[in-house]
């Protein structure tokens, strides 16, 4: 007698196999489920949305008459924002990088401040409107001007850029600062002359996807209490605003009242990804373009 | 050319006092240098503590008018009423209810996309994939929000009759929906990180891919596939935007999830949006409010990074 039946062996291995052809299946279908959604989101805004893009909408100013409004204030809005956020964020956040990686010793100080900017990156974005509110728009004064939201955002980006600018300076590697400091080169030459334009492929790539969360963020502008109708065109950092992402959320909001509203909303929401697109494409142009790899 | 032109004693003495000059600013800079960098990089400790400041202090002037047992056990929340009940927990269920539909959908479906990315899919279908699914992760939550308001609630409403046109089922979907890429990258890292030698060795002794990947892969991923779903509910229950729009502003104390329903983050957006005259007990609940989405969101975080710590394996 076999001590091995051989017919049950076979019978349980192609068991496992389907099994295991099965469990496949149902991970790409899982996978798809993901992409088909976008696509599906994707062409309802496109399909809704697209055949109100037209100069006058990208070029006028909002109105409460759905064929006569335009998005020109908040395109302007969103461009005064990344004024702000785009050099507040890139000088406190690569400073802090540099502090991090190439001046403090390790120890406490650095865990302290290293750990503090892992717990920020994971605050309620809600939470920085709060604070926005609190100390730019209400006890600097500032009011909802495009400083108040702009500041708000860049301390949002913060951790983005922190960590994105500490990955970049570490991968540029030891032995190009060392050759500097052979060459007589002080510590701060070595870093401004060497050290930042290798990282700065890396450093702007992070930059510009920081950017574009910035510029698709809606809770914090909403907490601040940006208006619903806004006719003036922002001219300066100390203008009051409004940005696409907020125009899309009035707009969602009433399109209950108004039917075509949701029009709108869906035309912005394709300007908005279109800014987004060109953002990351430049982001990838700029990473495979400039970056070395040592 | 410059070889031929003279070099007189007063060049060569300019030239020495130049450089020294040059030299003693770049010392100036060498000492100045740090001390900038470290005032810079306390401002991210700053905003730390500008957050827990401002929430701590609006939320004790709160709870001198609002007694905290009220807030927390409170099944009733009508701040505009005459006589106004501060309760929360009609937000916390809200709260609750939109991030557990939220990862009901993203949990399995991240996983599995995660799975097949990192053992099943060949290299060229990854690289498709994954760019997409960070397209995915890259659409602003208000888009995530027009999706579920326009699209999303309407067509559920035509297979569940009772269903709201705001109610909290909706925007709970479409907000797995969103967090479907961070739960499937972040868990393909993890498992990514798993040695081969691993996996070879359990299909040497004649397991399949399957079996592979659920007693030897994910069991040794497992502390990462934690964290990135701990990370994920703490980014549901902070998420805003899709709830504002697509759950309105019901604060009725309720369990289901066909009725409206608001979260601790669309009240804010509602009182911030009605121009709450600071001083009133509406605004400084705000800050109540937003302390307790703070605390919630801030142990996801530690919980997470402990997880990390304590059970990261090394290979």
């Amino acid at each position: 007698m076999a001590y091995i039946d051989m017919a049950q062996v076979k019978k349980r291995i192609s068991a496992r196999i389907v099994l295991n052809k099965l469990a496949k299946v149902c991970f790409m279908v899982a996978t798809l489920f993901g992409l088909i959604i976008l696509t599906i989101l994707l062409t309802r805004v496109v399909s809704e949305g697209m055949a109100w893009i037209n100069l006058d909408f990208l070029t006028g100013k909002l109105s409460t008459q759905a064929d006569r409004a335009g998005i020109m204030g908040a395109i302007l809005g969103t461009f005064w924002l990344m004024v702000v956020v785009g050099p507040v964020s890139m000088l406190v956040g690569v400073g802090t990088a540099i502090y991090l990686e190439l001046y403090v010793k390790k120890g406490k100080l650095q865990s302290i401040i290293q750990t503090n900017i892992m717990n920020l990156a994971g605050v309620p974005s809600i939470v920085y409107g709060i604070l926005g509110l609190t100390i730019f728009v209400r006890a600097m004064e500032f009011g909802n001007v495009v400083l108040a939201g702009g500041l708000t955002m860049s301390l949002l980006v913060l951790p983005i850029i922190v960590s994105v600018s500490q990955e970049a300076i570490r991968a540029v590697p030891q032995h190009l600062s060392e050759a500097s400091y052979g060459l007589g080169a002080t510590k701060w030459q070595t870093i401004r002359r060497i050290v930042l334009p290798a990282a700065l492929p890396g450093i702007l790539t992070g930059a510009i996807l920081a950017l574009s969360r910035a510029i698709g963020e809606t809770a914090p502008l909403v907490v601040l209490g940006i208006p619903a109708l806004l006719m003036p065109f922002p001219g300066g950092i100390l203008d009051k605003f409004t940005v696409l992402p907020m125009q899309i959320y009035y707009w969602t909001l009433d399109s209950t009242l108004v039917a075509e509203y949701a029009n709108l909303a869906a035309a912005t929401i394709v300007v908005l990804l279109f800014v987004l697109f060109v953002l990351n494409a430049t982001a990838i142009i700029v990473r495979n373009t400039f970056q070395k790899r040592y | 050319m410059s070889t031929n032109s003279p070099v007189t004693k007063t060049d060569v003495r300019k030239m020495i006092m130049h450089k020294s000059k040059m030299k003693q600013v770049s010392e100036k800079m060498e000492k100045l240098i740090p001390v900038l960098l470290f005032l810079i990089a306390s401002i991210s400790v700053l905003i730390t503590i500008g957050i827990v400041v401002t929430l701590l202090s609006e939320t004790v002037e709160f709870f001198k008018r609002v007694p905290l047992w009220d807030f927390f056990t409170g099944t009733v929340l009508n701040p505009l009423s005459q006589d106004a009940k501060f309760g929360i927990l009609p937000l916390l269920v809200g709260t609750i209810a939109s991030s557990v539909i939220a990862m009901a959908i993203a949990t399995p479906v991240g996983l599995m996309s995660a799975i097949y990315l990192s053992e099943y899919a060949s290299d060229g279908v990854k690289k498709v994939f994954k760019p997409l699914l960070e397209l995915l992760a890259g659409i602003p939550t208000i888009v995530y929000g027009f999706f579920a308001f326009t699209f999303v609630t309407p067509l559920l409403r035509e297979f569940i009759p009772g269903l709201e046109p705001t109610n909290i089922l909706s925007p709970g979907i479409v907000m797995g929906v969103m967090i479907i890429p961070m739960i499937a990258s972040m868990s393909e890292d993890a498992m990514n990180a798993v040695p081969n030698a691993m996996r070879e060795g359990a299909l040497a002794l004649g397991a399949t891919k399957l079996e592979t990947t659920f007693r030897v892969v994910i069991p040794a991923a497992l502390s990462g596939i934690i964290v990135s779903i701990v990370l994920a509910v703490s980014r549901a229950i902070g998420e805003t935007m899709i709830v504002t729009i697509a759950s309105g502003s019901s604060k009725n104390f309720t369990y289901d999830i066909t009725q409206s329903m608001q979260t601790m983050t669309a009240y804010i957006v509602e009182v911030t949006g009605g121009d709450a005259p600071a001083g009133s007990t509406i605004y400084y609940s705000l800050y109540a409010v937003a302390a307790t989405l703070f605390v919630f969101t801030f142990m996801m975080n530690i919980c997470a990074r402990y997880v990390t710590h304590r059970f990261k394996e090394d290979y």
